[in-house]
């Protein structure tokens, strides 16, 4: 009888899901009770914001929209860019937040206990996705109440909803794979720097068009501007053709390379 | 080769099922051997303490066989299971508390109880219970509700504690767990190891002090270089040393001389003005070498009387003198 054997995997995965969202529940109180971090991440992508429609505004859209200034349509402009910057600078934190964590006493102690592995990681891609999540939420509502509007409908919602989780979920992986390779939270924030530079030079402020021929190419074959175009048609009706799954197959591969390298970062000996 | 002297086969009696056993160990960074090979055999329900100077590997047998970290050669069994092929096998059964605090800072003791408590797969109840009676044990329920990083050492170290206690391990690793503490917070620790051993649990604990060795251990492994270097009882190490010896001190330099020239056989030591002769501390002898003194007239200021103690077994195997005992005899070194 292989007794012993025969409930060896339905029970894995459930001590998985079960030592998961046990994880989770820590990662999501460490953000409550400490929620300066968080606000602080929140500031940045809201300043862009306001510093682009009210100071730039005018200037950017006369020289977008053919001579004629126009702020209001500069803000149906930017505002897709600046929700995914908001992605981007909730990875910051994550980046953070896991090198502290794993330079913590606690961590070694999760690594002696019989939990399921990866819990531990996915503890923080959760926590952080639906971080940045709210966070994306929150900037959207400063974004409606200077202004924004959309006309899309409920299946561009779902979907617009559906493709901001999904790069949320993509950068968290490789966000937690530079916390995991960080010695210390000092180096994370710099390791993950370029995941707030990124967006800023991808067709979120201007269109890639304007920018220098030698640049272009920098600009349109990353994963921000194709991420960027897919929300801008899905919000605002404008032409979407290749970029949805451009982005996709970024992000799925963005997740996948993340997740081998957390998962090799965390298999390895600690120091 | 001290160590193969000092294991002492049990005569008689089923042998207790054994808790740890090692074969081999071995461990570098880089270049730099940090294990070299160690044979361990801890019989189950018992103390065993490994003890060493900064930087002789201890935390790193813990480390290894807590499955922290992995080994470079020879094999160890935790409870029954190999610790390469079967690591999660050996987590089932082990408790922790590392040498630096594992406890997590930015929350509650008791949430970090709490937390222990799930990732045991406890019920909601059973976890507010185990948790509320270890707070309590651990005399730590006033301060429940407070973040652990406002803790002080001691009752972060407590804490520690109490949550490997959780998900009632039956073999604990205890790397330094006094190290750091005022004297009465390691009584206290001292108890908690003797109440975990009453209740049949293993415990495995390092230590630089040498007192807390003979305190709670059964067994002691003085480890030195990577390598055991004598293992045995309190007991059985401290015959490894030579006999005891009395010490007279002088303060005066001539009387001093005096006597180190009446006294052949003492080793004398110059600039503390103190000799040293060979003892074993019955009172018999004791009188003796009191008549002696009279017969010659020596008169000292001070006079003690030392037996060896695990302090002489440590700095003898690990090679380095007492520090106030500059002209320890050579042969024990050896």
């Amino acid at each position: 009888m292989s007794a012993p054997l025969a409930p060896a995997r339905p029970s894995r995965i459930s001590s998985a899901v079960r030592d998961s969202s046990t994880m989770l529940r820590r990662n999501l109180l460490h953000a409550r009770r400490y929620p300066s971090m968080t606000l602080n991440l929140l500031l940045t992508p809201v300043m862009m914001l306001l510093l682009f429609v009210y100071v730039f505004g005018d200037v950017m859209s006369s020289g977008m929209g053919g001579g004629h200034a126009d702020r209001s349509e500069y803000i149906a402009y930017v505002v897709p860019g600046i929700l995914l910057m908001t992605i981007g600078g909730t990875l910051v934190g994550t980046a953070v937040s896991v090198a502290n964590d794993m330079n913590e006493g606690i961590t070694a102690r999760f690594r002696t206990m019989a939990i399921h592995r990866g819990s531990v990681l996915f503890g923080h891609v959760v926590g952080s996705v639906l971080q940045a999540i709210i966070s994306v939420v929150l900037v959207g509502a400063v974004a409606v109440a200077i202004g924004f509007r959309s006309d899309a409908g409920v299946l561009e919602w779902i979907a617009a909803f559906g493709l901001l989780a999904l790069v949320a979920l993509a950068f968290t992986w490789i966000a937690v794979g530079m916390g995991m390779s960080s010695p210390n939270a000092e180096a994370a924030s710099n390791n993950a720097m370029p995941l707030i530079l990124l967006p800023l030079i991808s067709s979120a402020f201007v269109p890639v068009d304007a920018m220098p021929g030698w640049f272009q190419p920098i600009a349109e074959y990353q994963p921000f501007t194709p991420a960027i175009e897919t929300l801008r048609g899905l919000l605002l009706g404008t032409e979407i053709g290749d970029n949805w799954w451009i982005t996709v197959v970024w992000c799925l591969g963005l997740a996948a390379l993340g997740y081998r390298w957390s998962k090799t970062r965390f298999d390895r000996d600690p120091k | 080769m001290p160590s193969s002297v000092m294991h002492t086969p049990r005569c008689g009696g089923p042998q207790p099922p054994v808790a740890v056993s090692t074969v081999g160990l071995r461990k570098s960074y880089g270049d730099k051997t940090v294990l070299d090979g160690i044979d361990l055999r801890i019989p189950a329900g018992s103390v065993f303490a490994l003890l060493g100077p900064n930087g002789a590997g201890k935390t790193t047998v813990v480390k290894i066989l807590s499955t922290l970290i992995t080994a470079d050669g020879g094999q160890a069994r935790v409870a029954g299971h190999d610790i390469a092929t079967s690591p999660a096998a050996v987590r089932a059964a082990i408790g922790v508390t590392g040498q630096f605090s594992a406890v997590d800072g930015l929350i509650t003791g008791e949430e970090n109880m709490l937390l222990m408590a799930d990732l045991h797969h406890l019920s909601r109840r059973e976890g507010r219970r185990v948790a509320a009676e270890l707070l309590e044990r651990f005399d730590l329920t006033d301060v429940a509700k407070k973040p652990a990083q406002s803790y002080s050492g001691g009752m972060k170290r407590r804490l520690d504690i109490a949550m490997t206690l959780v998900g009632d391990p039956r073999i604990i690793f205890l790397d330094e767990p006094t190290t750091g503490l005022d004297p009465r917070s390691r009584h206290n620790m001292w108890q908690i190891v003797r109440e975990l051993v009453s209740g049949g649990v293993t415990v495995f604990l390092t230590t630089q002090y040498l007192e807390e060795a003979d305190e709670l251990a059964d067994r002691i492994a003085v480890l030195n270089g990577g390598r055991i270097a004598a293992e045995g009882t309190a007991e059985e190490l401290k015959r490894i040393v030579p006999g005891g010896h009395i010490r007279l001190r002088f303060t005066d330099p001539a009387a001093y001389r005096s006597a180190a020239l009446a006294l052949r056989e003492a080793s004398g030591d110059d600039e503390a003005l103190s000799l040293q002769i060979p003892s074993d501390g019955s009172q018999r002898e004791l009188r003796s070498i009191l008549d002696w003194l009279d017969s010659v007239g020596v008169e000292a200021d001070e006079l003690t009387v030392h037996t060896p103690d695990l302090d002489d077994v440590f700095f003898a195997l690990t090679g380095s003198d007492r520090p106030n005992r500059p002209n320890q005899p050579k042969e024990a070194v050896r």
